[in-house]
């Protein structure tokens, strides 16, 4: 292969493997939920404060937002934002546990992804049968 | 005679003079969230169904108060940071990156302004 400095040119290198190349692996899906879920918790936030802001504003509109609230399809966002909230808090402890150093081996690795998973989907059941068997729901 | 060379004023800097600044917030607020967000859990999970009344009493507790403060204030400083990796990760267009990030901060500090005088007016408020 000829070499070349000319600015603009690129040079036909061969790329390093990409997503495409590789069979998702349980620590990739976890690493990249933990970036999904993150990013779906940043955009949730706005449920937390036009909830908090409703309170702040008066029974009327605490009581339409809480109307909305109890709709199906907003009990399905509160149900993925309880996930997202768990899965991302255990996937968070994760990397606070790899910040130390420790848990780098390959099996701590993949028991810790799928600990998360495991954990996350029974934290919502959890929260949520919880909540219904109070009569929240 | 100055006998310093410049790698004293680079050294513990990146090239944003931070350092590990972002890194580090994103820890320190990283476990602060991790209880915040089991007491943000406990507390959406009681008030759910609950009436107007029972919901101003119970966001207006002091300690209930100082618990969405703390939520707040280390939330929105987590989220932003986070979302500001994910820009950086993936605009990389200096015109674009620089209104998305803009962005990131007005939203992070939007959701941090609502959040703070909303719990201030329930416990404050008449």
């Amino acid at each position: 292969m000829q070499a070349t400095t000319g600015r603009g040119v690129r040079p036909q290198r061969p790329l390093s493997p990409h997503l495409q190349i590789y069979y998702p692996l349980i620590n990739m899906v976890t690493s990249i939920l933990h970036r999904i879920t993150g990013a779906a918790l940043y955009f949730g936030s706005l449920l937390l404060v036009i909830w908090l802001l409703a309170a702040a504003t008066g029974p009327d509109a605490y009581n339409y937002v809480a109307s909305l609230f109890a709709t199906w399809p907003a009990k399905i966002v509160l149900l993925g934002y309880t996930w997202a909230l768990a899965q991302h808090l255990l996937s968070g402890l994760r990397h606070l546990l790899w910040d130390t150093g420790a848990g780098f081996d390959l099996k701590t690795v993949d028991v810790l992804s799928w600990g998360t998973l495991a954990g996350s989907f029974a934290l919502t059941a959890a929260i949520w049968i919880g909540v219904a068997m109070c009569g929240g729901l | 005679m100055a006998m310093r060379t410049p790698l004293k004023t680079a050294r513990y800097l990146g090239s944003a003079k931070e350092g590990t600044d972002h890194f580090w917030k994103q820890r320190v607020t990283a476990i602060s969230n991790a209880f915040l967000a089991v007491f943000l859990v406990w507390l959406v999970a009681s008030l759910t169904g609950a009436d107007y009344a029972t919901v101003k009493e119970k966001l207006a507790n002091p300690l209930i108060a100082l618990g969405l403060l703390a939520l707040v204030v280390s939330g929105t400083i987590h989220m932003r940071l986070g979302m500001q990796t994910i820009i950086e990760d993936y605009v990389h267009d200096e015109g674009p990156k620089i209104v998305v990030l803009l962005l990131n901060t007005f939203f992070a500090i939007l959701i941090a302004l609502v959040g703070i005088f909303s719990v201030l007016k329930l416990s404050f408020g008449a």
